[in-house]
């Protein structure tokens, strides 16, 4: 295994014409990017709509706006808008933007297609750490959850960086890969030794495992939203470090980018958004994986596009998700973790035989 | 051989000096890998072969190192006898094949998909084969016997055959066959998740059992049948060994040197969808051996070869080493299967390596 990563299969096709990060994309990319963003938008007004007004019990759009503008106390329909599906919608848009921009940063600064936000380590230190909290602390709600799987991502990300980054070469995108991966068996087996010996806390972990948007109080959006800001802020200025990395490090060394410094930064947002992501819907990390290779199917390898058009394609595919869980299991529901694998993955393998990168 | 054969025609003399200095690093340089990669074989070998012998030795019923080996050769009879060749040995030869096996299957996925995460519990297999027997285990409701690991071998095939079609396109990318089994694995995940939530409690325990890889169901005709596949399988790995390094130059180098680069990867995933479906049949998904097998090995030789032999002896050593560690040295009543601490092993194992190696990778 010589040439372990080929960089250019995480760009998808080679990045056109020098550093990309100091040309202007051209005209038909910045165009098509504007285009997907107007539809995106669209798109997400759309799942928004349908999110509020769907499920168990069905509300006319005329009843959801009123319930919005001016709610009857008293009126079931307002009700379960306003209690129960707002929250819901608000923690699908947040965290599927969280997912998104997480993944397309990932794929990004490990230079690996099959990236996704859990690949640093981040989802099973956060399930290590909201199993120690049921288990050991006897936590079982959401709102208890939140902080623990918060600081086991962050502890997960630091510990795997760290890791990486010993070694004389410094960190490399096959080291932090591979130190990720071993990362997440390790808290995968200590996982399992509890969950073969407590059968108590298999009951509650196995439900937050799937992922979920259901019963999350609004206040822990609350919570999370100032890191997934913060995270978003970030994911959006790391469009062009990525970019220069995307051309190997010694490239983007010449191009005058400090690598190791943008490295940190988007490692950083990476555990904002990602440690956000979990403790809120709990760990999918598949929209992480789908969603930038939609975006780089529509724009191409220019990362602030992925990264912008990510933000948004993850909540669309979300609420889809959770749309359509509530809708198949009428009137009981499929948790969306469940629903985005079996709704992204044809998406993704459509893309995967679309291109025709001969990288291998 | 390959010393500079450019050089300019005039310094004849100078020329062959240099020819001399070189091939005489390249031969020092050849006979230090040579050394050092017989060297890390012997050493595996032997770590192997102390393992098991330990594995024999140990439960309730201690025997020395001495009985163990005069029992093997067929010398004591008795109480020794049926200890080790009845109670201890099925166990131990399932760990050593399912280690050859998932080692093998990591390192051929690895190297002919190009990509160090892609071994087969990263690409699918492992999750089509888990959602088999949680499907047999939990939906059908089947306890034991063939079903399981028949339903697994099923689940497995499955997956490795849909992404050979919808990989194949005019030709296999490595790339397209790794993402298309992600996007499979987590199809995968999720049906698992769903059996998982919507069961009793009790019985997702026993599927999440399996779905870790124990040894503890071993008996001779769960082994005999492994043996008989492994032994068809193995052959045919060292059929596909030279094409395979011959790939890892690129598909026109490999070309121009007379191999159909399809067929060859085609040949390669199939054996190794095959090798992992057996092992995962047999063992369930030991977590991490087939991840680790081939990185470990070549980061012990540390000369970019393809390292398979290797890699299925680290698959032997961890597994067995596993197995030990997880019956004598935890505590009893914890009942540890052996995909626990291959992973609890193998990840810290693995994180090290890579923190404090040298320049090569992988």
């Amino acid at each position: 295994m010589s040439a372990v990563l080929d960089t250019d299969t995480a760009a998808g096709p080679a990045a056109p014409g020098g550093p990309v990060g100091r040309v202007r994309p051209g005209a038909p990319a910045a165009l098509r990017g504007l285009l997907a963003l107007a539809l995106l938008v669209v798109g997400l007004l759309a799942v928004s709509l349908a999110s509020l007004m769907w499920g168990a019990r069905d509300v006319a759009p005329g009843a959801v706006w009123d319930a919005l503008v001016s709610p009857v106390t008293g009126d079931n329909d307002h009700l379960v808008v306003r209690d129960l599906r707002v929250p819901r919608t608000l923690i699908g848009l947040v965290g599927g933007a969280a997912l998104g921009a997480a993944g397309a940063l990932m794929q990004g600064v490990t230079r690996n297609p099959i990236a996704d936000p859990g690949l640093l380590g981040i989802n099973s230190g956060a399930s290590l750490a909201v199993i120690v909290a049921i288990a050991g602390l006897g936590v079982t709600s959401t709102a208890g959850y939140l902080w623990f799987a918060f600081a086991g991502a962050a502890v997960a990300a630091v510990v795997v960086y760290g890791a990486a980054s010993l070694g004389w070469e410094g960190v490399t995108p096959v080291k932090l890969a591979l130190v990720g991966a071993a990362f997440t068996a390790t808290c995968t087996s200590v996982i399992t030794v509890v969950l073969l010996t407590d059968t108590r806390t298999l009951g509650e972990y196995r439900f937050w495992q799937v992922g979920s948007l259901a019963n999350r109080p609004l206040d822990v959006l609350g919570t999370v939203l100032p890191f997934v800001v913060v995270g978003l802020a970030l994911a959006l200025a790391a469009g062009r470090v990525l970019n220069a990395l995307a051309l190997g490090d010694d490239v983007a060394r010449g191009l005058g980018q400090d690598v190791t410094r943008g490295r940190l930064l988007v490692v950083a947002a990476v555990v904002l958004l990602c440690g956000s992501a979990v403790s809120l819907v709990g760990p999918i990390a598949f929209i992480g994986l789908v969603v930038p290779h939609v975006a780089r199917a529509v724009v191409g390898p220019d990362y602030r596009w992925i990264v912008a058009l990510s933000m948004l394609l993850g909540p669309v595919l979300l609420l889809a998700a959770d749309v359509a869980g509530r809708l198949v299991a009428r009137p009981s529901e499929l948790e969306a973790g469940l629903v985005v694998a079996v709704l992204g993955a044809p998406v993704l393998i459509a893309l995967v035989r679309r291109s025709r990168a001969v990288a291998a | 051989m390959s010393a500079p054969t450019l050089a300019p025609e005039a310094d004849r003399a100078a020329r062959e000096a240099r020819q001399a200095v070189a091939g005489e690093g390249l031969r020092t340089t050849r006979r230090r890998r040579h050394r050092r990669r017989l060297l890390v074989t012997v050493v595996l070998v032997v770590l192997a072969a102390a393992l098991c012998v330990t594995a024999l030795m140990l439960g309730d019923f201690r025997l020395s190192a001495g009985e163990v080996l005069r029992t093997l050769a067929g010398a004591d009879q008795g109480a020794a006898r049926f200890i080790v060749v009845e109670l201890r040995l099925p166990r131990l030869v399932l760990g050593v094949l399912v280690g050859v096996a998932f080692g093998l299957a990591g390192a051929l996925f690895q190297s002919v998909l190009r990509n160090p995460l892609a071994s087969p519990d990263v690409i699918g297999i492992s999750q089509g084969a888990s959602t088999g027997a949680v499907v047999a285990l939990l939906a059908v409701g089947a306890t034991s016997g063939y079903v399981v690991p028949l339903s697994a071998l099923a689940g497995g095939a499955l997956v490795g055959l849909l992404l050979y079609a919808v990989a194949w396109r005019g030709g296999m990318t490595g790339h397209r066959f790794v993402l298309a089994g992600i996007g499979v694995a987590y199809v995968c995940t999720s049906v698992i998740g769903y059996l998982l939530t919507r069961n009793d409690v009790k019985e997702a325990q026993v599927a999440l059992l399996w779905m870790t890889g124990s040894l503890g169901q071993a008996d001779w005709a769960l082994v005999r049948t492994l043996a008989v596949a492994v032994a068809v399988l193995v052959p045919l790995v060292a059929c596909v060994a030279r094409g395979l390094s011959l790939l890892m130059l690129g598909d026109e180098q490999a070309g121009s040197l007379g191999l159909r680069p399809e067929v060859t990867r085609a040949c390669v995933v199939a054996l190794g969808v095959a090798l992992a479906c057996v092992a995962t049949a047999a063992a369930g998904p030991v977590a991490f051996v087939a991840l680790t097998a081939a990185p470990v090995a070549r980061r012990l030789l540390g000369d970019g070869t393809l390292a398979l032999v290797q890699s299925a002896l680290v698959g032997v050593v961890l597994v067995v080493g596993a197995d030990v560690v997880a019956q004598h040295l935890l505590p009893a009543d914890l009942a540890v299967p052996v995909g626990v601490v291959t992973g609890a092993v193998g990840g810290p194992y693995l994180i090290w390596l890579m923190a404090s190696g040298r320049a090569r990778t992988a």
